[in-house]
């Protein structure tokens, strides 16, 4: 029997039993588009995540005090209490020639105010070069003045968001806000950036690192930004860290040195994980789907008993009934993956269109495996009924007994 | 061209055993018009489905032009059927969604015959079965008489040597009834063996030889 001839048999058999032909083709479609939705969310939240770090600049270390047990890890929670960091560490770090350059930052919270208005905001010490390794820019003003790491001085940079509620539209240039029990001179404003990394900088105040530490009453710092100069150069400044600390920490390795890539490949991990299991979730409907095309199919063997019966009259083999209704289970899950892709995909552009921040992206191999699923989730649950089918006594068959 | 040696089956009802055929021995030749009658139950349809090897005999040799078909493959059985074999049932057995043509065109679709050819024999048969202008009409919109012009004009596209035809009669009005043997007999006329079951005297006389049956067995 020809290919064209066989399909065509499929096909007038799909529009001889139209309920049963649209029932299956929705559970097919159903089951391919959550496959792509949800591995979409999966796979949005990777890139989401991975945009968020490149916001961060490239080639940067992260040094934070306390050692991980796990390299690449996030920093141990219990343990013993690691030595701090202190602005003269930062200075002896910055002497190393494999770092271009570094930005400490010291955080804490304090109320905000000026005249009569105040907020509750997060302060942020740090240095000028903060503003380079973060890639930041400013609406209006400067960013902190080049200085020696440990001098105080009373000037602040703030975020976008807490200049428009102290300052309205105002310009808050050279005015002094009230930091707690400090004053402070505004030198500059944030550009209006959005979040990156869970840090809204539009929300902070910045200021000088050993301002910072006064304020909050602290020698430490909560972490330093270390930036090399390239991927080669990193891991040379990793070490060269490693060892400065050791060094000035009496031979102890009390810190913890996270690269940027590290941190991003452990999240892409956990988020490429994630996506995997969305999409294993999603591939048990078209089990279902599957199973459901066997129930039907069996009901079409019952139904056209005396079909077959006849078929075998006419000469058909045991292989070429088996061949009829496989191709009609296997026509019946590509079509209904194929209206799933396009469920799944315009379900992905409408997302889009109401979260344009998130990028809805469906990954490939997952349109690739849903298709592929469908088709042998059609095939072989197919399998059961086609050999049912041939395997039905001829004689009965056409009696109807 | 046919020969049955000895042949039985037995179908196992509970703990019965109920001899559809019984020690049946047959000579048919080629071209022979037969009938054959006999009372319900009888084994008539039973002896047609071995003799278009859709049953399988429990004993005995079946010979078809020679070659001792019941020892042959499920493959091959398949085979004979399609090339040597043509089927007319009591209810016509038409596909209810193919229309007249497809229908009739089946047995070489299934074979895999070219378009083209398959058109041509469609209507070359068609033809001469006065269907002509039903090609295109699907089954529900045919009376009895056609459905079974229809099943015939399946049977024979396949130019079989022996039509093999289980009360063909049964579900049709006199005059359709008629105008089926007829058709029938034109065809054994031009060389086919035909073997027709029948509980109509008056058609089963028709037949240059009359079978007899009764439980199982055969009486020339
Ligand atoms: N599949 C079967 N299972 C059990 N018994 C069967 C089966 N097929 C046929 N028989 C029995 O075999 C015997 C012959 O049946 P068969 O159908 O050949 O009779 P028949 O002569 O064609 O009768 P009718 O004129 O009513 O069509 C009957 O007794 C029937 O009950
Ligand atoms: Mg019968």
């Amino acid at each position: 029997m020809h290919i064209d001839d066989t399909l065509q048999f499929a096909f007038h058999a799909m529009r001889g039993y139209r309920t049963r032909t649209y029932l299956m083709l929705l559970a097919m479609a159903i089951g391919v588009a959550s496959v792509v939705l949800l591995t979409s969310l999966g796979e949005g939240a990777r890139i989401y995540v991975s945009q968020q770090f490149s916001s961060l600049g490239t080639h940067i270390l992260i040094v934070l005090p306390g050692r991980a047990e796990t390299t690449g890890g996030m920093p141990p929670i219990m343990g013993e209490t690691p030595r701090d960091l202190t602005l003269d560490d930062v200075a002896a770090i910055q002497r190393s020639r494999h770092v271009k350059q570094l930005a400490p930052i010291v955080l804490g919270a304090a109320p905000v105010s000026y005249q009569q208005l105040e907020r509750e905001v997060m302060v942020m010490g740090s240095t000028a070069s903060l503003y380079s390794v973060r890639q930041m820019s400013l609406s209006s003003g400067q960013f902190l003045p080049e200085q020696e790491i440990t001098r105080a001085s009373s000037v602040c940079v703030l975020g976008y968001t807490l200049k428009k509620e102290l300052f309205g539209s105002t310009s808050p240039l050279g005015k002094w806000v009230r930091v707690s029990e400090y004053r402070c001179r505004v030198i500059g404003v944030t550009a209006d950036e959005g979040v990156s990394l869970g840090m809204d900088l539009g929300e902070v105040l910045i200021m000088p690192a050993a301002s910072a530490q006064s304020l909050f009453n602290v020698n430490s710092v909560f972490r330093i930004l270390v930036e090399a100069d390239s991927q080669e150069e990193m891991a040379l400044a990793k070490q060269d860290v490693i060892d400065i600390i050791r060094e000035r920490h009496d031979g102890e390795d009390d810190i913890t040195v996270l690269s940027q890539d590290a941190l991003l490949s452990t999240f892409d991990r956990i988020l490429t994980a994630l996506t995997y299991s969305l999409g294993g979730i999603a591939a048990i409907s078209l089990l279902v789907a599957g199973i459901m095309i066997m129930n039907v199919m069996l009901v079409a063997v019952a139904q056209r008993t005396a079909e077959i019966g006849l078929l075998k009259a006419l000469g058909s083999p045991r292989r070429q009934i088996i061949m009829l209704f496989l191709t009609e289970s296997a026509c019946l899950s590509i079509i209904g993956a194929m209206l799933g892709l396009l469920f799944g995909l315009s379900g992905n552009w409408v997302l889009q269109q109401y979260f344009p921040d998130f990028p809805f992206q469906a990954p490939d191999w997952a349109l690739w495996a849903a298709v592929c699923i469908a088709l042998s989730t059609g095939l072989l649950f197919g399998m059961l009924p086609a050999r049912h089918a041939a395997n039905l006594d001829a004689v009965t068959a056409l009696s109807g007994r | 061209m046919i020969k049955l040696e000895h042949i039985a089956r037995t179908f196992k009802v509970g703990d019965e055993l109920v001899h559809g055929l019984d020690d049946v021995c047959l000579d048919i030749k080629d071209g022979e018009y037969i009938s054959i009658m006999g009372p319900s139950g009888s084994g008539k349809s039973t002896l047609l489905n071995v003799l278009g090897l859709l049953d399988k005999p429990d004993q005995g040799h079946y010979f078809l032009d020679g070659s001792n078909v019941t020892e042959l493959s499920e493959q091959n059985q398949a085979n004979v059927r399609r090339e040597k074999i043509g089927f007319v049932f009591q209810t016509f057995h038409l596909v209810p969604r193919l229309t007249a043509a497809e229908n009739i065109a089946l047995p070489l679709t299934l074979a895999g015959v070219p378009h083209e050819e398959r058109d041509q024999r469609v209507q070359d048969v068609l033809k001469s079965l006065s269907l002509t202008n039903r090609g295109h009409h699907r089954p529900d919109q045919l009376s009895g008489g056609q459905r079974q012009r229809v099943a015939i004009a399946r049977a024979v596209i396949t130019n079989p040597v022996v039509m093999l035809a289980d009360e063909p009669t049964g579900n049709l009005d006199h005059a359709s009834g008629i105008e089926v043997i007829n058709i029938l007999e034109d065809l054994n006329k031009n060389g086919i063996t035909l073997l027709l079951v029948t509980h109509d005297i008056e058609l089963g006389e028709r037949a240059h030889r009359i079978i007899h049956m009764m439980d199982g067995k055969v009486y020339s």
